[in-house]
This record gives C-alpha cells, sequence and structure tokens, in this order.
C-alpha cells in the first residue's frame, strides 16, 4: 500500500529563542496535486499555527515562496510532495540571506542594489503619449523578452556562491534585469547603468558558476546575461583605449 | 531584530556538484600556470644548448613529474570543456534575424580547438 | 512620534503604484508613501494573465467599448465612469508601453491586440499571458526611479485614522519586527485588491483577504454592490488556478463530456470553427459559467475528486500558436495538472474571480469620507455593475489608480500638516489593542484556519453562482455563529517578528465583515442581474433594482444596506444579446 503521509522537517528559527535553526518534524498528508506549500499550509493549519513562511500566488508567479528543499533552491508552490516520496523532505530557508524567522528571509539587500541598476525605460527625449507607442518588432522585442521574465524570487541569489562569499556582488537577477533594459529596443540608458554594472561588485564579480540559471524556475539565463555583458563591456573598454570616446557608438548592451 | 546568518563553511564547495566542479574549473587556473611555466623552463633549456636541453628532457622524463604534467592535462581539459560549455551564453550570435543555436556554437569551439591542435602538431612532427 | 506622508497608498499592485506615481508626477513636493503587506512585486496583478482593453484599433471606437462595457455589466455600471475609463484607457496602456511594459506586437512593430469575452472588437493589448505580471512589474521598476516614493514594504495596515468625516492616515505593523506605527497623512489611498478568499475556490493569491474593504467599512465609508461576485467558467480544479479567457479568444472550445460544444444551449450563439465576437466561447463570464451549472443539473460534466468539470479543447490550435500567445497557460497545465493542452484537453470549472464591488468611489476615486480615496478591485466606481468584462480590470487599475492618484494630490496639498489630538490618540489605542491581541491567550481555543474554512464554505453554498433566499439566510446565520467563534479564536504564536499568525487572525476578521457585506447585500437583492442570480427572483426588475446597494457599517457592528441611483448618459437600458 502506498504511504499517504510523508514528513516534512522544517527547519524552525525563533529570534531571540533559537541561536540557530532547528528542524522540526510534522507528517502532512501525501496527496496528488499537493506541493510543498501545500504541506507547509497544511501545517499551519492544522498541527502549528506558530510556523511561519511567505506565500501567495501559488502559481509560480509571485516570487514569494522561494525555499531550499532538500538542499536545492525551490519555488515551494511549484515543488510536489510525490516528487520526494517516500520522503523525508527537509525545508530550510533560502541560503545567502539572513533569516528572520523559519523560513522566512530578509531580501532588503536586493531590494537596495535593483534601484542601482536603473531597471526603467531612460531615454534622452520622452516622446509625448500622443504620438503613439514607439515600435517594437517582434524581433527586436526577442532580444530582451527572456530576461524580461525574472519575478525576484531571489533563487538565483541562493544558488550563486559568489554572493555568498561576497555580499557585495550586485547578484545575478538585479544584472539580468540591468541587460533586460540594455537591450530594449526603445531604452538608450546602457551608457547610464555601465559604471555600476561594470564595477567590482558588477559583472567582473562573477566567476560563471552558472547555478543561477540552473536553478531560474522562468529560464531567465542570468549567467548569460552576465557573460554577454562582459563580452559587451570588454570590447566597449578595448573601443575606448584605440579611439576617443566621442567617436564611440552608443552601446546597445 | 536578531537574524540568522548562516556561517559558510570551509568545505561549501561541497553542497552541490556544480560548487565542485566550478572549485575544480577555479583550481585549474593553476595548472594553466604550471604549463606556462613549464613552457618556459623549455625554452630557457634550449636556449642553453643541447646539454642543457638534454638536462630538461631527463628530469621531465621523471615520474613524478609525468604524473604532475598527466594531472595538469586533466585540469587543464576539464578547463576547455567547461568553458566551452558555457560559451553560448555568452555569445548570442545573430545569423538572418534567428540565434544561432548553442549546439552549433559549442561544435565550432571544438572545431576551432582541433584545427589549431592540428595545425601544431604539424608544426611539432614535421 | 507618528511618522508622516502627505499621501499614504495602501497596497502596492497596479493601482497603488500608478496611484503612487500620479501623486509623485501631479506635485513633486508632496510626501507619498507605499504601504504593502507583501512586496510590491508579489501583488496580486502578477497573476493577471489575458490583457487590457483599450482602444487601438483604426476600425474600433470609444462608444464601442462603452457599449460593451455598460451591457456587459446588465446596465449596472455607471454610464459617465465608463465613458471616462475608455477614453482614458488607451493613453494609459501607451504610458505603460512607454515606460518599458513589453506588449505584444504585430510584425511592423505596432501594438496587437487580442479579441476578449464580450467584447465586440479586438482591443485586448496583451503581452503574451503573462500580462499582468509584466505590467506590474513595469510599474514596481517605473517606480523605482521615484526616489521620493517611500516605501514600507511588509507593513500591514489594521486601521484607518478617521477624525470628524476625515481620514488622517493608518495604523500598520511592520511584520519582521511587530513594531507598530502610527501612520498620519493627509490623504489615503486605498488599493488593496478584492476579497476572493472569502470562499473556498478562487483564482486569487492568499493576500487577497479584503483587508482595505473592511478598512474602508469600519472606517465608515459605504461598500458598494458587494452581492455581485465574479465567476471565471475556466479554473483548474483543486488549485482554481486561472486558465485565461485568452486562450478561448485564440480559438479554444468549451466541451462537456459528450464532446459537446454546450454554450450553443443557453442562447449564445452557433458553434463555428473559428473564434466568433460576443458569441459562443467569447460570450461573457457570469453566462458562461452560469450555463456550466446548468450542464452540471443535466449531468454532463465529468466528476472529479475537486469536484464536476468541462473540458477546455486547445489542441487544434497547434503547439506553434500555443507556445506564441499562450506559453503561461501551458507551463501551468504542465505543473499543475500533468496536462499538455497541445495534445489533451483541460479540466476546468468555474471559479471566484473578482469583486465587482467594493469601497464606492466617486469618478474621482474619492470615497465619501475626506481623504479617503480607492481605486482598483477595492474600489467600485463604477465600470464594472453587475458582471466585469475581461481584460478590463487592468486598464481600470492604471484609469481610475491615476485618478485617485492626482484628486489625492490635490486634496493633500490643500492642507497643512495638521493632526487633531485624537487622532494620535486612536493610533495609541489601536497599537494597545494589537500588543493585546498578541498576548491574548486563550483556553481550549476556536483554530483561525476552520473559522475561515467555514466560512468559505457558507459562503460558496449562501452565495454561490446561484443563489436564493434561504440560502442566503442561512449563510447569513452560519456567519453570525463563526462571528461569536471568532470572538475566541485566540493564536498560539506570541513572537512579534514575522508573526503571520497574527496577520491571518487580523485578516479572517476582516473577511468575516465583507462576507456579511456580500450576503446582506444579495439577500436584499430581489432580482437577477449579471453575476447576481436568485433562483426565487429569476427576472431583471430595473423598477426596483436598477441601483446600486450601498452597505453601511451600524455604530452596533451590523450592517444597513441602501440604494443609490445609477447614472445612465446614453445608453439606457435593454437586453444583453450574445451570440445573435
Amino acid at each position: 500500500m502506498a504511504a499517504t503521509e510523508i514528513t516534512l522537517e522544517v527547519a524552525r528559527y525563533r529570534p531571540g529563542v533559537d541561536s540557530e535553526p532547528v528542524l522540526q518534524s510534522y507528517q502532512v498528508p501525501l496527496r496528488e496535486h499537493w506541493a510543498i506549500l501545500d504541506g507547509l499550509t497544511y501545517v499551519k493549519d492544522h498541527l502549528d499555527g506558530t510556523l511561519s513562511f511567505r506565500w501567495s500566488c501559488r502559481m509560480g508567479i509571485c516570487g514569494s515562496c522561494g525555499m531550499t528543499v532538500n538542499g536545492e533552491p525551490q519555488l515551494s508552490c511549484a515543488t510536489f510532495l510525490t516528487d520526494y516520496a517516500p520522503g523525508p523532505i527537509r525545508v530550510e530557508p533560502l541560503h545567502n540571506f539572513p533569516v528572520v524567522r523559519d523560513l522566512v528571509v530578509d531580501i532588503d539587500d536586493f531590494m537596495t542594489k535593483l534601484p542601482k541598476v536603473k531597471p526603467w525605460v531612460i531615454r534622452e527625449v520622452q516622446s509625448p503619449i500622443e504620438e503613439g507607442e514607439y515600435l517594437q518588432t517582434p524581433e527586436e522585442m526577442d532580444e530582451c523578452q527572456q530576461f524580461s521574465m525574472c519575478i525576484n524570487c531571489m533563487l538565483c541569489y541562493s544558488a550563486c556562491p559568489v554572493y555568498s562569499l561576497e555580499p557585495d556582488f550586485l547578484g545575478p537577477a538585479a544584472i539580468a534585469l540591468a541587460q533586460r533594459y540594455n537591450l530594449d529596443s526603445r531604452d538608450e540608458g546602457a551608457d547610464e547603468r555601465r559604471d555600476v554594472l561594470s564595477s567590482p561588485e558588477g559583472i567582473w564579480a562573477c566567476t560563471f558558476v552558472g547555478e543561477c540559471s540552473a536553478v531560474c524556475p522562468k529560464g531567465v539565463d542570468p549567467a548569460g546575461a552576465i557573460q554577454r555583458y562582459k563580452l559587451t563591456a570588454a570590447t566597449q573598454s578595448i573601443k575606448e583605449l584605440l579611439m576617443p570616446r566621442s567617436l564611440i557608438p552608443r552601446s546597445k548592451g | 531584530m536578531s537574524v540568522y546568518q548562516r556561517p559558510v563553511h570551509l568545505f561549501w564547495w561541497l553542497e552541490r556538484r556544480a560548487y565542485v566542479l566550478f572549485v575544480l574549473r577555479e583550481l585549474s587556473s593553476v595548472f594553466v600556470a604550471w604549463f606556462v611555466v613549464f613552457l618556459l623552463l623549455l625554452v630557457n633549456a634550449i636556449s642553453d644548448g643541447a646539454a642543457s636541453y638534454q638536462r630538461f628532457l631527463d628530469w621531465s622524463g621523471q615520474w613524478w613529474m609525468v604524473a604532475i604534467n598527466v594531472l595538469a592535462m586533466l585540469f587543464v581539459l576539464l578547463h576547455v570543456v567547461t568553458w566551452f560549455g558555457l560559451a553560448p551564453r555568452a555569445m548570442a550570435i545573430k545569423v538572418r534575424g534567428s540565434r544561432v543555436p548553442a549546439k552549433q556554437i559549442v561544435a565550432a569551439h571544438y572545431l576551432a580547438w582541433l584545427v589549431l591542435s592540428a595545425a601544431v602538431a604539424w608544426l611539432v612532427v614535421r | 512620534m507618528a511618522d508622516y506622508h502627505d499621501v499614504v497608498v495602501v497596497g502596492g499592485g497596479g493601482a497603488g503604484l500608478r496611484a503612487a506615481i500620479a501623486v509623485a508626477e501631479t506635485n513633486p513636493a508632496l510626501r507619498v508613501a507605499v504601504i504593502s503587506k507583501v512586496y510590491p512585486m508579489r501583488s496580486h496583478t502578477v497573476s493577471a494573465e489575458g490583457g487590457a482593453a483599450a482602444v487601438a484599433a483604426p476600425d474600433d471606437t470609444l462608444d464601442e467599448h462603452a457599449y460593451d462595457t455598460v451591457s456587459g455589466s446588465d446596465w449596472l455600471c455607471d454610464q459617465d465612469a465608463v465613458e471616462a475609463f475608455v477614453a482614458e484607457a488607451p493613453r494609459e496602456l501607451l504610458r505603460l508601453e512607454h515606460w518599458g511594459c513589453p506588449w505584444s506586437r504585430q510584425p511592423d512593430g505596432k501594438i496587437a491586440v487580442r479579441a476578449f469575452g464580450g467584447m465586440k472588437k479586438k482591443r485586448t493589448w496583451f503581452a503574451a499571458d503573462r500580462t499582468g505580471f509584466h505590467l506590474l512589474h513595469t510599474l514596481f521598476q517605473t517606480a523605482l526611479s521615484y526616489s521620493d516614493i517611500v516605501r514600507y514594504d511588509e507593513w500591514y495596515v489594521t486601521k484607518i485614522l478617521v477624525d470628524d468625516g476625515r481620514a488622517y492616515g493608518v495604523v500598520a505593523i511592520e511584520l519582521a519586527t511587530g513594531r507598530i506605527e502610527t501612520i498620519t497623512a493627509n490623504a489615503v489611498i486605498l488599493c488593496t485588491g478584492g476579497c476572493g478568499r472569502v470562499f473556498p475556490f478562487t483564482t486569487n493569491a492568499n493576500i487577497k483577504t479584503g483587508d482595505g474593504m473592511a478598512l474602508a467599512y469600519r472606517a465608515g465609508a459605504p461598500l458598494k454592490d458587494m452581492e455581485f461576485v465574479q465567476y471565471h467558467p475556466t479554473g483548474l480544479p483543486f488549485t482554481g488556478i486561472l486558465i485565461t479567457e485568452a486562450a478561448r479568444a485564440e480559438g479554444g472550445w468549451l466541451i462537456n463530456k459528450e464532446g459537446y460544444r454546450y454554450l450553443q444551449d443557453y442562447d449564445l450563439g452557433t458553434p463555428t470553427p473559428e473564434p466568433v465576437l460576443r458569441n459562443m466561447e467569447l460570450g461573457p463570464r457570469d453566462r458562461l459559467s452560469q450555463a456550466f451549472v446548468h450542464e452540471v443539473e443535466k449531468g454532463r460534466t465529468i466528476q472529479t475528486p475537486y469536484g464536476p468539470v468541462v473540458l477546455l479543447d486547445l489542441r487544434h490550435l497547434g503547439a506553434k500558436l500555443i507556445d506564441a500567445k499562450l506559453p503561461f497557460v501551458r507551463e501551468l497545465c504542465s505543473k499543475y495538472q500533468n496536462i499538455d493542452p497541445v495534445t489533451e484537453l483541460v479540466p476546468v470549472r468555474p471559479v471566484v474571480h473578482y469583486m465587482m464591488g467594493g469601497v464606492h468611489t466617486d469618478i474621482r476615486g474619492a470615497t465619501p469620507l475626506d481623504g479617503l480615496y480607492a481605486a482598483g478591485e477595492v474600489a467600485c466606481v463604477s465600470i464594472n455593475g453587475a458582471n466585469r468584462l475581461g481584460s478590463n480590470s487592468l486598464p481600470e487599475c492604471l484609469v481610475f489608480g491615476n485618478r485617485a492618484g492626482r484628486a489625492a494630490a490635490v486634496f493633500a496639498a490643500r492642507y497643512h500638516r495638521e493632526v487633531p489630538a485624537s487622532i494620535i490618540a486612536q493610533g495609541r489605542d489601536e497599537e494597545r489593542r494589537l500588543a493585546a491581541e498578541l498576548g491574548r491567550r486563550v483556553e481550549g481555543h476556536q483554530r483561525i484556519a476552520d473559522i475561515r474554512t467555514e466560512m468559505q464554505a457558507a459562503m460558496e453554498n449562501g452565495a454561490g453562482i446561484y443563489r436564493d433566499g434561504d440560502s442566503l439566510t442561512k449563510a447569513a446565520h452560519e456567519l453570525a455563529e463563526l462571528r461569536l467563534r471568532f470572538q475566541h479564536a485566540g493564536i498560539d504564536d506570541h513572537s512579534t517578528n514575522f508573526n503571520t499568525e497574527l496577520i491571518a487572525w487580523l485578516e479572517l476578521g476582516f473577511m468575516l465583515d465583507v462576507a456579511e457585506c456580500i450576503i446582506d447585500s444579495a439577500a436584499l437583492r430581489e432580482e437577477s442581474r449579471g453575476a447576481h442570480q436568485r433562483t426565487d427572483f429569476p427576472a431583471r426588475d430595473d423598477d426596483r433594482f436598477l441601483a446600486h446597494s450601498l452597505v453601511r457599517r451600524q455604530p452596533d457592528g451590523t450592517s444597513r444596506v441602501g440604494y443609490l441611483p445609477v447614472t445612465i448618459t446614453r445608453w439606457p437600458p435593454g437586453e444583453r444579446i450574445y451570440g445573435r
């Protein structure tokens, strides 16, 4: 007979009570279609109301419920209990972030870094709305489409060993979002983003482990974004070495 | 507010297979450097004349030197293979509007490697 | 010392961010803050899929968009509001385009539009089928460029401070630390979304607990048209995850267990291989969800462990179209249902999706309380009347977010910073109440989740797609009993750090208020109109009920329902005709 229950070993951290996280086991129903998140809400609703975790859309788009499941960063709403049967399943907070409580981590660092790469459209002249849309062909849109899919779930930061060793690193998602705008045909801000991206805390800190892209639930490929920008930045620097700046055409990411 | 910071252990890179591979790839730079030193020693030995070159050959033929160089070659191979595997990520090449598939970019790298190796081999054995 | 901002926006979704930017643009001297219980990019706008309606094609007109909206609303919307809405929607969507929203394009680089339910012309702009996601992230990232917009991320508002008919700010609790703060302001804009979570089976995210509706209601502002609850016809069983109407707009068919396109039996037109506007699968959501109930009664649906379902057939669309126009649908089906819509049928059933009702506002987004504004799903202007058309909600967030932001900016600039002593006292009282709740220990108490589950069941049984006097009376009794039990609900978690149980408890209190408003408004509307279908009063009754219901909170905590005439400018009430 197939098991009807599975054990979740959930990391508990109660600030002021625990000096470090401790694992607590809960038995939850093992049902088809149940995500890890369903297991956790079962715990909260029926077994232990004090367990804290973030979640919202439960359809893999809001980016709230990133956790470490059996050592791997995952969206807990898109990771299923039956895939881990017979268990037990270890559920911990995302690595590389300070733990606020149980499975909740502090992502303020990312929220502070994100505006630094100016992730918005920059133009020398804003055309009036009355003149209609900026034209953009599907092919042009395709250039930045992949990098616009980031849901800020932080799985990439959790998987990045550079971020864990060098907390000043801008990180995969922030750089990918900068590239999302650099590569957008409507944007003219690549030069404004360059100093931050080319700084030691920017692309050059990345040693191309590639795990950010491996764990990304939306196929964004931040590692690719960073490598592409390295190539762009290097080419740009060589050009500047050889020619006066005024002769160099504006870079396009 | 007291938060918990997970400490970074000395052996953090053993946590995931990808990290191990990454650390080995980083480590391979030591062996790349070793090859450069070895090449410089070789050039130096040749420039000092036949006797010096023979001494260099004898020294290189010792079992531990062979072992070091085999190990170095394995690491350099690892570096090449992983590097080539990642190349398509950095190169978004477009031909007639559509992006060149990753496999073709990887294949082009291996082809270039083969051609260069053949050229070097031809130079050495002709 | 309390924090002060000129304008405080509660909620950081589509409407909230748009409102905050509008304040910053209208008057850069104003200090504006956005308070949100989640990081703004987690807001439920992110889940919207299909698109945003605004006239764009050369063969389309504002009048046609207005008429579709009016007839879709079963004539319960305010036509002046609709006219303003359709006129400003194109501008708002273009503005989003200028801010970087990756709208899907035609080969020549112009904006592409798709068909949508209840719309006579193709006018729905889309970003594949992740429109809400792209719209929200574009707004959030653009808002980052306004460094003067202060954000309170993961702060939960528990009370609006009111003195002598004017709002002066809010009390909020910081989730991470448990810090309780009185945040005063000259104007408050509510943009907290709807309350789908008062029902058991909903497309809505966990955060959609009607906070803003209950906050306004408790502060003395009336809620309007709360009996109108939209069931979206196509949700995945078990999860309730939305399968966008765009799936049908691109040519998907709804079939019953006999493989029959059953909508043809319900006065929605005749089946055609290609989609026809305002016909069959492109009928309005209320009519499609009602047709499903009749199919269940006829025994023509398929039984699953998660209730009866019909099937959505996308197979004839082919992998190429599905990957280009509906990639998220394919991803969701594969991940959450283990099926591939390219080769398999998708099981779907109606699911609670949207509240047409909300905080009563005028056309500028102002509520009857001075200084209190509302926009987005939390508000009821009303452009949606008895049934919202798909793809009207995203532009509503933008148009009325902008309007509320501008109106609040003007209002806030009229006053100096002045906070009556009574407001500070109210803030302190609320801080004390919250601290006391956190420490309250109840022996043998009621579980929050149990009360919530029973409330949701009462709502589905009492105020589902079809209701009647008996079901509503029963639900009212059940809610009254649950309210008593709620007094004895306690929380196990007494920690001040990220106490999600305290938040769940506060949310449940808000949801019970909103649930009662829905039931009470529905019980008194003795007619059937749009999404409010009474089996004991099956006809529309324009003589008695061509009017908005307004539910107000009485001093004793009970509700009282009144009515407000509907504004009719150019389209006198008529028959809703689809498919003929």
